[in-house]
């Protein structure tokens, strides 16, 4: 097996989670930065409609690291999805197919479930809920909270951050019931 | 780890903002930030956007499996970047590491808020349902998941209307 073949397999949790680990020295070491990304919102917020709102009135271009190390997470996603593609399909543990299928989606060929994320839903129900209502909650709550998995679980935890702990046990709480109970009752109400 | 710590400057902050809601103030780095940097910080945020759609954090499944325990995968991810981070914090103290350009480095200390509490739940059912916290979103647009622009503009506009009722709400 050469190491391009090596290198499409999918990664174990061991090999990825020490690079996402080191992303924190790194960003330290380069220019004494805390590893964090749902700041890229507010900065994107204070630059383009900040409104007059105090929370947005802060010079966001002595940020601007921030916006650039997330559009190297996009140009990333770009690159390994382009060149180091896994040929094969996504391998999803069966008990969750199971508790999927029977929510409706059915669909385990990708990455994403073509079931929700298609374009055809971006105007009906699904898309209104998955997309609108998902990433508004996402984005209001991770700022409400001060920060997401990088910011709290990863950096706050790491640098032995107690409030960091309580948000990322709040994080994990919304998650399982998002999951097993929010996501059930809006399945049905999507049909 | 207490002694440590107390070497690192602690960045002031106004007392309604914690120092995690105020940029700007929690890194005391006056150099402006030079071209070379810039560039830096792109090449971390590709490999970084590599190694989230190479181990399947992006995927809506992997989240589903996580939140239903059918899967270590994601415990493993999050769970070794923090021992991993953690060691680094760790070492960087206790060496007194500077930045590239000599600077010292300093972490600001996160303040203790209800917002954590609250947000954090909410965030955490978004996070359920979108299957992806900031970060992925970005790499899911890479990936070719165009559709997911439409979250990521709900998440700013989440944002934004955080900042909006900020003073109104229990923090």
């Amino acid at each position: 097996m050469n190491f391009l073949e090596l290198i499409r397999q999918p990664w174990p949790w061991y090999i990825a989670g020490p690079l996402i680990g080191l992303t924190v020295p790194a960003l330290l070491i380069i220019g004494n930065k805390p590893f964090g990304i749902s700041s890229s919102l507010r900065h994107a917020c204070a630059a383009c409609v900040p409104a007059n709102i105090s929370f947005f009135k802060y010079d966001w271009k002595a940020e601007s690291w921030n916006l650039i190390f997330v559009l190297g997470i996009a140009l990333g996603g770009f690159i390994a999805t382009q060149f180091l593609a896994d040929p094969n399909a996504i391998v999803i543990a069966s008990d969750t197919q199971q508790d999927l299928a029977a929510l409706g989606i059915t669909d385990f060929s990708g990455l994403m479930p073509a079931d929700l994320f298609s374009v055809e839903n971006i105007f009906n129900f699904k898309g209104l809920i998955f997309f609108v209502f998902g990433g508004f909650l996402v984005g209001f709550g991770t700022r409400y909270a001060g920060g997401c998995t990088s910011g709290h679980a990863i950096m706050g935890i790491a640098n032995l951050q107690w409030p960091s702990l309580v948000a990322t046990i709040c994080f994990m709480i919304g998650g399982f019931v998002g999951t097993l109970v929010l996501l059930p009752w809006l399945m049905g109400l999507v049909g | 780890m207490k002694n440590t710590q107390e070497n690192f400057v602690v960045s002031p902050s106004a007392p309604d903002l914690t120092p995690e809601q105020k940029p700007g103030v929690q890194n005391e780095q006056r150099n402006p930030e030079n071209v070379a940097n810039l560039g830096r910080y792109l090449i971390v945020g590709v490999l970084f956007g590599i190694v989230f759609v190479k181990a399947e954090i992006i995927s809506w499944f992997r989240i589903q499996e996580m939140f239903r325990l059918d899967s270590f995968h994601m415990y493993g991810v999050i769970g070794s970047a923090v021992m991993v981070g953690m060691l680094s914090i760790f070492l960087i103290k206790k060496w007194n590491a500077k930045t590239l350009s000599g600077d010292k480095i300093t972490i600001a200390p996160k303040t203790f808020q209800k917002g954590q509490i609250y947000g954090g739940l909410l965030f955490g059912l978004g996070w359920a349902l979108t299957g992806a916290c900031p970060g992925p979103l970005y790499a899911q647009i890479g990936s070719g998941f165009l559709v997911v622009i439409i979250t990521l503009l709900s998440a700013m506009l989440g944002t934004w209307t955080y900042g909006y009722f900020r003073e109104r709400l229990p923090h």
